[in-house]
């Protein structure tokens, strides 16, 4: 999936990227897709709830086997 | 007279649609571990768009307290109070395996390892976000703490009228 800003979360726990997400999609244009990398699993939950409640379109996740373990991406569609 | 018409259906929709996301806390606790849960939540609400207050009591003060701050208050025995009770957001202790002062001290060296906020940088965000902060003016006066004493970002010195009449519109009221 394309993204035209890429948010880099990796080593963050709850609710780090959660909140660095709600500032960066400040940054964005309407319509633009923001990447959130993530290794916290519970971002597969937690980003599609932030986006039901902001209003921002949860468009796309992710998942990727690295050395260090898993990590996810999610891409959130700016909406509003 | 003049008489109003309401369709109870479109007024209850109309006010659910109106009604802003509200969070209370109430943070009573003065352990790391409880502000921490307290700060995680209202951080995160925040990020969510929701209108975050927390208001502290009792121990709770010590978290908002400045670094190492003591008393000023004007009677011996709330000075010494003040002494004896530590403040700041950096001086909290875990409520289990606190184990004076070890338990904590390892606790917040994993944290750091970790890469996770403790409560002083969970406190920043907090503020950042737009999270009120209240201090509780009854138990201030009962444990000498005074106005001088506690940081910069607290928005509101009040009681329990105050945090009612915030807490009567939200959806979210924690105690913790």
């Amino acid at each position: 999936m394309q993204a035209d800003v890429t948010l880099d979360t990796l080593g963050y726990f709850c609710p780090m990227p959660i909140i660095l997400t709600s500032k960066k999609i400040k940054e964005l244009a309407l319509g633009q897709v923001l990447e959130v990398l993530s290794d916290d699993e519970g971002i597969k939950k937690d980003m599609p709830a932030w986006c039901e409640t902001t209003g921002h379109q949860m468009v796309g996740l992710e998942e990727e086997q690295a050395k260090s373990g898993w990590i996810y991406k999610a891409f959130v569609k700016k909406t509003k | 007279m003049l008489a109003t018409h309401v369709e109870p259906a479109t007024t209850l929709a109309q006010l659910e649609a109106t009604k802003p996301e509200k969070v209370t806390i109430v943070l009573l606790s003065g352990d790391l571990d409880r502000a921490m849960a307290a700060f995680i939540i209202a951080t995160g609400a925040a990020a969510m768009g929701m209108q975050v207050t927390i208001f502290f009591t009792f121990w709770g003060l010590n978290a908002i307290r400045k670094k190492g701050a003591t008393s000023s208050a004007k009677d011996w025995l709330r000075r010494m109070f003040g002494a004896l009770n530590k403040g700041g957001a950096e001086a909290l202790p875990l409520s289990r395996f606190h184990f004076g002062g070890l338990g904590t001290k390892v606790m917040q060296m994993v944290m750091k390892q970790n890469r996770m906020p403790g409560v002083p940088e969970l406190m920043e965000t907090a503020l950042d976000l737009g999270v009120r902060f209240i201090a509780c003016t009854t138990t201030m006066g009962l444990m000498g703490i005074t106005k001088d004493t506690l940081i910069d970002g607290v928005d509101q010195f009040a009681g329990v009228t105050t945090y009612l009449a915030e807490a009567k519109q939200g959806s979210v009221n924690l105690f913790i």
